[in-house]
């Protein structure tokens, strides 16, 4: 276990290794600081002498990858390349390149926090809810219910998430005046502002999770063990419950576990449309501001996320399957 | 005229030509003859593949692009420096019945009121006549009804006639098989047919009668209204067609070529290959996929504000970021069919025939291209399908982070985006949100539904996860 553990995070560290490496090169190479600078201090003349205080303040007076004036590790140390990856591998965020400069570490714990407000919600919802509607449908099977069951999933993940929010909020916050349109209010307020989000993405997602599980405990249904589960005179409920869910749990914690790390980031969409100040809308923010130090850390946090969740997967499959041994 | 090759253009032409090579390896080949037999046996996957293929249409008919000569004084020639597609011709006048500002589907006046001045001198505040949508009657409030009604019944009756006509043609085409076209026709009406004709033409039908009353209303009215500049949302509907398929096909694609090519390496060669690779896919998809995207469209911005010698027009401007963003698309979307088609290949390599080629000296790369390449295509179909659905769903999350198409290209995203700001006035304006709903909702149903059905056939340890209410009788052996 320990050692499984250890060549896990080993293999964790080189992705972000990669990722680092590959986030760098994608946006220093084609922008170099100087356009960096002379994007982010905007107007028509910019001076040589402006350019190298902005440089100077954010660190990128230096040469990208190697540095040929110094001598020893001081030509790599001496580097963006370096000084970047180093900070952002101490999970040092540094500021942002906007004029106004932020701290982004600071932003990131403030909104992390707005964000996991609705993310967590949501998610333990959409499992549960997922997984209710499809054991519905596979109780059902062969019947109406279930034919109309699928037809609606397919109807439902045939609809643009974007098309559930603008009608949601017509048609609960115009319409009905039932939730407010859009913002954010922290303490117990809040539950007035998430209500609708929650609710919007659950709908815009159960169909396709919805289908997607119904197929899963389909096939567990085809199986020995729930015929010998029927012969012994188990209650057809009793048989879904006890046994075909948790025996498609395995495939269930993989599907749900591929959202974990939105859990964090949250919602792009969902944040900017309900004006919720989430790690989303802060992308949303930097990726129309032309901030790139916010975008590059936010791939860099992603891929930690990513990494971390797979992990809590792993874990997870022993948990509910005591034959999974990690080696 | 001068006719112009756009990069896109160019790019759907191309996978037309391949559609059609395939279709030709089909008829073949008699295993994947009768697997796509049965696609088209499935009455569901039949008729949404004539959904796509009249959307196909629509996108190849607005994929030829040209610019008109302009008239000069000293006969040189000079071209306009719009680029047309032949939708556009198609659609000259609608395009050319531009109004000021908003007004209502079928409407004769404006959604706004302006200070109008009459006859006598007098001004005052009221809703103006449009320049064109309703233009030729005299005294809307009395006219209005019946004349929309009467071509609306109009379009019906030619709709209606038109599918009456498929479904007699339908018959005469089946007349020799089937005893005779009365016979025909009953097998027909009862759904025993070889293939599920019946509900082929049905969707026809319904197409038919809906697209009638649209084409009769349309030179006279503004059938889905008109945006906040005064553009037909219809136009703009059938132009975001092109730009949905583009998204969809292309980037699938384009995630082709890597997907393939390392995940048959990865499987084959096993050892340190396969562990680069893993790596690098891995990698890749560790980063959550719209900060990739977003990350790699804004360095093409970047790129292209650098360069602005690369394109002579606007519209190849906005082709140009289209292509970018499709290939970004698929070069950071390679990841699930790589690890699909590695899976494939462990397994693939193990087997008789593959031991065989490799006993008798048979190179890696043509064992690679001859014996376990054309295996893992089944894959590569159900894949391609899927995804095409789901990245045109993606295109309008895209747009509105504002890293997706170029503004200035009508597509289904934009659409939604200015709808946003239009549902939140007072009164609501909900026809170019209800257009882009009706048309988007309909490409991806159609395609979700064929990539069920194409899945079913290639893939058949996923059959079970259909549900079948209506068995189709006596098709089974006709």
């Amino acid at each position: 276990m320990l050692r499984f553990m250890l060549r896990r995070l080993g293999y964790g560290l080189a992705i972000l290794v990669g990722v680092n490496l590959f986030t760098f090169f994608l946006f220093f190479s084609v922008n170099t600081p100087d356009d960096m600078a002379r994007l982010n201090i905007g107007g028509k003349r910019v001076t040589q002498a402006q350019i190298e205080t902005w440089k100077t303040e954010r660190g990128y007076d230096k040469p990208l990858y190697f540095d040929a004036a110094k001598t020893g590790t001081e030509q790599f140390t001496h580097t963006i390349l370096w000084e970047r990856s180093v900070s952002l591998f101490a999970l040092d965020f540094g500021k942002s390149d906007a004029r106004q400069a932020i701290n982004i570490g600071h932003e990131i714990k403030v909104r992390m926090g707005v964000s996991l407000q609705l993310a967590l919600p949501l998610f333990i919802l959409q499992v549960i809810v997922s997984v209710a509607f499809s054991l519905l449908l596979v109780f059902f099977r062969h019947t109406r219910i279930d034919f109309w069951g699928v037809v609606l999933c397919v109807l439902m993940l045939s609809i643009s998430s974007l098309f559930y929010i603008i009608v949601g909020q017509f048609l609960f916050a115009r319409v009905l005046k039932l939730v407010p349109m859009n913002g954010f209010a922290p303490g117990l307020d809040a539950v007035r502002f998430l209500a609708l989000p929650i609710l919007l993405s659950l709908l815009s997602r159960l169909g396709g999770e919805a289908r997607l599980y119904r197929a899963m405990f389909l096939e567990e249904m085809g199986k020995d063990y729930v015929r010998t589960a029927r012969a012994k005179g188990l209650s057809e409920g009793r048989v879904l419950r006890r046994h075909v869910l948790r025996n498609a749990l395995i495939p269930i914690i993989t599907s749900a576990g591929s959202y974990l790390p939105y859990v964090f980031l949250g919602s792009l969409v969902f944040e900017s449309f309900f004006g919720i100040p989430g790690l989303g809308a802060f992308v949303i923010e930097a990726i129309t501001g032309q901030d790139f130090a916010i975008v590059r850390t936010m791939v860099f946090l992603g891929a930690l996320l990513y990494i971390a969740s797979n992990v809590l997967i792993d874990i997870a499959y022993t948990w509910v399957d005591p034959r999974v041994r990690l080696q | 005229m001068k006719f112009v090759l756009l990069w896109t253009d160019l790019a759907l032409w191309l996978m037309v030509a391949a559609i059609v090579a395939y279709a030709l390896r089909v008829r073949t080949q008699a295993n994947l003859r009768n697997t796509w037999r049965r696609v088209l046996r499935d009455p569901v996957a039949a008729s949404a593949g004539v959904v796509m293929a009249l959307f196909l249409a629509v996108t190849l008919v607005d994929s030829i692009h040209v610019r008109p000569a302009l008239a000069t004084t000293d006969g040189s020639t000079v071209y306009d420096t719009r680029t047309l597609s032949t939708l556009d011709l198609l659609l000259a006048r609608q395009i050319a019945m531009r109004e000021v500002s908003y007004s209502a589907p079928l409407s004769a006046y404006g959604f706004n009121k302006e200070s109008i001045v009459d006859a006598q001198g007098q001004a005052r505040r009221d809703y103006p006549r449009l320049k064109f949508g309703g233009a030729h009657l005299s005294d809307p409030a009395t006219q209005w009804g019946g004349d929309v009604a009467r071509r609306a019944a109009l379009g019906l009756a030619g709709g209606a006639a038109i599918a009456a006509l498929l479904f007699a043609l339908t018959a005469a085409a089946l007349a020799r098989q089937h005893q005779g076209w009365r016979h025909a026709l009953a097998d027909l009406a009862a759904d025993r047919t070889f293939y599920p004709l019946r509900a082929v033409l049905v969707t026809l039908t319904v197409i038919l009668l809906l697209a009638g009353p649209v084409l009769a209303l349309m030179p006279h009215y503004h059938v889905f209204g008109t945006d906040r500049t005064g553009n037909d949302v219809l136009v703009q509907a059938l132009k975001s067609v092109r730009t949905a398929f583009v998204i969809g096909a292309l980037s699938t694609l384009a995630t082709l070529p890597l997907a393939l090519v390392l995940g048959v390496m990865a499987g084959y060669y096993k050892g340190w290959v396969d562990e680069v690779i893993q790596y690098v896919y891995t990698t890749l998809s560790s980063v959550p996929n719209v900060l990739l995207i977003a990350a790699c469209v804004l360095m093409v911005q970047v790129f292209l504000d650098k360069n602005p010698d690369l394109f002579e027009t606007a519209a190849e401007r906005s082709d140009l970021k289209m292509l970018m963003l499709c290939l970004i698309l698929g070069l950071t979307g390679w990841a699930g069919l790589c690890r699909l088609v590695r899976a494939e290949t462990l397994k693939l390599r193990e087997l008789d025939y593959v031991q065989a080629a490799t006993a008798f000296g048979v190179s890696d790369l043509r064992i690679m291209a001859r014996h376990i390449l054309p295996n893992v295509m089944h894959l590569v179909l159900i894949t391609v399908v899927l995804s095409f659905s789901e990245l045109i769903l993606y295109e309008a999350v895209l747009t509105y982070v504002g890293v997706g198409v170029d503004p200035a290209t009508s597509s289904f995203g934009s659409m939604i985006n200015l709808a946003r700001a239009e549902m939140s006035r007072d009164p609501v304006v909900w026809w170019s949100f209800a257009a882009a709903f009706g048309f988007m909702v309909g490409l991806v149903l159609a395609t979700n539904l064929f990539a069920d059905g194409v899945r079913d056939a290639f893939d058949p340890k996923a059959r079970s996860a259909r549900p079948r209410l209506f068995v189709r009788r006596g098709a089974a052996d006709a």
